[in-house]
């Protein structure tokens, strides 16, 4: 799987080129219908948006030009005509390059001029072109330039800019660093430069503009015709285009080696959307082929017949490699769950008016597809608390002694079989004693009640709870962070808050890697086999019989000078067998809590397919789920935190009684 | 026979279980414990030769085993407890009937334990009564109707009701 970021957009371009192409065929043979009309608006005007947003800002600033073209077809201007049709098709094929990486410019200008012809043709006037829009200045235009800080963050390169106004003529930069502040303020990764661009030219102010296009909204840019101030460069006008030729002529090639990495770096990927059942299906049948195939072995091994066997063996191979490569099908990088924060940061930082940065890291870290979609929201609440709660108005985290700019950090590890989402912000952190007021107030905690931190920040996840003193439409309504730890726990994850007061707080969402899969220790108790999540162990003993009956009564041994509480399972699950000789104890944990689990044998490392218990048996807790052995039997899944929790009361009594 | 149309017209008025317009119902006998039962044959999914069971300890008695039908996780059940009937060995015709229902709101698959299967049959309304009060070893909301077909009198078990009872026991 690529991990390349831009992957997604690639995948997302493909599809809309697609509707475009489709929707261009269409129209070619019913010119008057609308309808296809906006459809393939839309679509050039969806590709535009993302491949701006994306980094693809000459597949954007092309797409635009055809955009516009079609917008005038769309308010009646101009009739559709097949030759209008016919250029936008190969416009499309264009912006296909363009996503690729790999279209030459020229190319590009040259369907733009078949552009404009073709529309000028279909308004009726061949004449047009000179009359239209704005006048060209002859000698070019004196500009200067100045984009927000966060521009970079949100996905602008300023070079990319110069670059593309070089492109327009002979261009001739000076950068202006007068907004710079002190370098023990200066934030890295914002900018804080202006240009002053001088180009010379036959151009026309529109295309300067088009070169902004993304950014215009926020940025300063005043242009005036060149000119006035410089009569005396001793120009030749009728060389002008010449020297302009030659300069994109000179450029062009820069700008290709500069423009990423070369196309056959890149093969085309083809991408294929399946419904997430339909996978869950292919999920089922491969187990059960996995099943009937470690059957097809038993028997197998049973007869002496070579060539059964060896093509028992393919099969086995076959069967093996076909379970492994489901189980990475679902698995997909949170790069494209991240990547839909930063839009979101950006709509924060302008309905509450503070100037908030977000930083991700990563991004590679591949979740199960379904965790990824049913993580988004809870994410959007908890990115939503830190930047309306969390991060102060930029004149207070000044007064703090903070930066003007809130950071939000997003970031995301695997550790074992889990996945640690953490969300950072460096604002003022929780305030323990309005939690611990409101906590009082709504009947949650006693009064003057001793709490541990994670105790008293394990308040705000209760329905209905919110510190926030003024509910804004952000945020503050109370509902959300109960609804988040609900979403989590039912992913099978868990949640927890720490906050230093003034430095700001951090969330931490840890997530199995899949629904679906785990990877287990299988073993035996009595007669039967049970899967625990390997996430969960933290390290196998032997029980010797001495100790065994030496422990009869505490159910306590030490390890490493701490003392451990066990269960016997054998006991627990009421098997009625003899203990084996050799029993084993298997120690698991959850946070901080330990507890060893004493099994009769350890039988080994055992990947699993999770399945759901009925409602039978999902209520009686020491199990999570079940799993199909290889012999087709089922194996439970224990619930590794339900028999911590269930052994960790006996150790406090035993603490109490010691 | 006024009697029978009276019990017809009862019997369908019931809500619980889906006589056609006809009065008449089409349904999958077999045997538990020595009784006859019958479930619609719509809700029947499949007959299974036993397979072999997982316990799940400290499950309910009734549905204390789960098997792998098709790569899902089936829980089992032994009507026979739900009935108060012997336990008995399982024969060269136990079968177990996978049927799907709706429990707790969600279509579940459960695995039926019988003795014997029986047949596709129809049974209809006016040959059906209602469970009696007096008279009878079991449970009586676990029974919809008892209804004579040929020779026999055959239940036509409440499962909901049986289900409803494990998932929120009575005190």
């Amino acid at each position: 799987m690529s991990e390349d970021p831009t992957a997604t957009f690639r995948v997302e371009a493909g599809e809309l080129l697609e509707q475009v192409e489709q929707g261009l065929l269409d129209l070619g043979h019913r010119l008057g219908d609308m309808a296809l009309v906006n459809a393939v608006f839309r679509g050039l005007h969806t590709l535009k948006g993302s491949g701006a947003m994306f980094g693809f800002d000459a597949l954007a600033a092309f797409t635009h030009h055809c955009e516009s073209a079609f917008d005038r077809v769309r308010k009646g201007e101009v009739p559709a005509t097949a030759e209008l049709v016919s250029v936008i098709l190969s416009a499309r094929d264009h912006m296909a390059a363009l996503v690729d990486g790999d279209a030459p410019k020229a190319e590009g200008d040259a369907i733009l001029a078949r552009l404009a012809a073709a529309v000028d043709a279909a308004r009726g006037g061949g004449a047009g072109a000179a009359a239209s829009a704005a006048v060209p200045a002859a000698q070019g235009w004196k500009m200067f330039f100045r984009l927000p800080a966060d521009a970079m963050a949100n996905g602008t390169n300023p070079l990319m800019l110069l670059d593309e106004l070089r492109d327009l003529g002979e261009a001739e930069v000076r950068v202006r660093t007068d907004a710079l502040p002190p370098l023990s303020e200066l934030i890295p990764n914002e900018c804080h430069l202006g240009w002053d661009v001088t180009l010379r030219g036959d151009i026309s102010r529109e295309a300067i503009e088009d070169v902004f296009i993304f950014v215009m909204d926020d940025m300063t840019l005043e242009i005036a015709p060149l000119g006035d101030e410089a009569p005396a460069e001793p120009v030749v006008v009728e060389d002008a285009p010449a020297v302009v030729a030659a300069a994109i002529e000179a450029a062009a090639p820069v700008a290709a080696a500069a423009g990423g990495p070369p196309a056959a770096a890149q093969p085309a990927v083809e991408n294929v959307r399946v419904p997430a059942e339909r996978l869950d299906a292919l999920m089922d049948r491969v187990g059960e082929l996995v099943i009937a195939q470690s059957r097809l072995s038993q028997l197998a091994n049973n007869r002496h017949d070579l060539l059964l066997r060896s093509v028992t063996e393919d099969i086995e191979r076959l069967a093996g490699e076909l379970r492994d490569t489901m189980m990475v099908l679902r698995m997909v990088p949170v790069s494209s769950l991240f990547g839909r924060f930063r839009r979101l940061i950006h709509d924060l930082a302008r309905e509450t008016g503070k100037s908030i940065e977000l930083q991700t890291s990563g991004e590679t870290t591949e979740v199960d597809k379904t965790v990824i979609e049913r993580l988004f929201d809870p994410l959007v609440h908890i990115i939503r608390n830190s930047c309306d709660h969390g991060l102060e108005a930029p004149a207070d985290r000044l007064a703090a002694g903070k930066s003007e700019t809130g950071l939000v950090k997003l970031s995301a590890h695997q550790a074992g079989g889990e996945v640690l989402i953490t969300i950072v912000d460096d604002g003022r952190g929780i305030d323990r004693d309005r939690v611990r007021a409101k906590g009082e107030a709504n009947g949650l905690i006693e009064p003057g009640q001793q709490l541990a931190d994670e105790e008293l920040f394990g308040l705000i996840f209760h329905p209905g709870f919110s510190t926030a003193a003024q509910v804004t439409n952000l945020s503050g309504r109370g509902v959300g962070m109960d609804v988040v730890k609900r979403t989590i726990e039912s992913l099978r994850g868990s949640i927890s808050v720490t906050s230093e007061a003034g430095k700001g707080s951090t969330i931490t969402l840890r997530i199995p890697l899949t629904l679906a899969i785990i990877e287990g220790l299988l073993v035996r108790v009595g007669e039967s086999r049970y899967v625990l999540p390997l996430s969960a162990v933290e390290e196998c003993l032997e029980l010797s019989l001495e100790e065994d009956l030496r422990s009869r009564g505490r159910s306590l041994i030490t390890l490493r000078d701490r003392l451990v509480p066990f269960v016997r399972l054998r006991d627990l699950f009421g098997t009625g067998t003899r203990p084996d000789p050799h029993q084993k104890i298997v120690v698991v944990a959850t946070g901080r809590e330990r507890v060893g689990l004493v099994v009769d044998q350890i039988i080994g490392n055992h990947q699993t397919v999770i399945k759901s218990l009925s409602a039978f048996h999902r209520g009686v807790g020491s199990f999570s789920g079940a799993t199909i052995l290889g012999d087709g039997n089922v194996a439970l899944i224990l619930d590794v935190a339900q028999l911590v929790a269930m052994a960790q009361p006996r150790e406090e009594t035993l603490r109490a009684a010691s | 026979m006024p009697q029978a149309k009276q019990r017809a017209e009862a019997a369908m008025a019931a809500a619980d279980t889906d006589w056609n317009e006809r009065g008449e119902l089409e349904v999958l006998t077999f045997d538990v414990g020595g009784e006859t039962l019958a479930l619609e044959a719509t809700m029947v999914r499949e007959i299974l030769d036993l397979l072999p069971e997982t316990l799940v300890p400290g499950a309910p008695a009734l549905v204390r085993h789960v098997v792998n039908f098709r790569g899902r996780i089936v829980p089992v059940a032994d009507l026979r407890l739900a009935f108060a009937m012997e336990a008995a060995e399982t024969t060269p015709d136990s079968r177990i009937v996978v049927i799907e229902l709706p429990i707790d709101g969600e279509q579940t698959l459960i695995g039926l334990r019988t003795d014997h299967v029986r047949e596709v049959a129809t049974l209809s309304a006016g040959a059906s009564e209602e469970a009696p009060v007096v008279g009878m070893r079991w449970q009586r909301d676990y029974v919809r109707r008892l209804v004579r077909w040929r020779d026999d009198l055959i239940i036509l078990p409440d499962l909901s009701a049986i289900f409803a009872a494990v998932l929120s026991p009575r005190p």
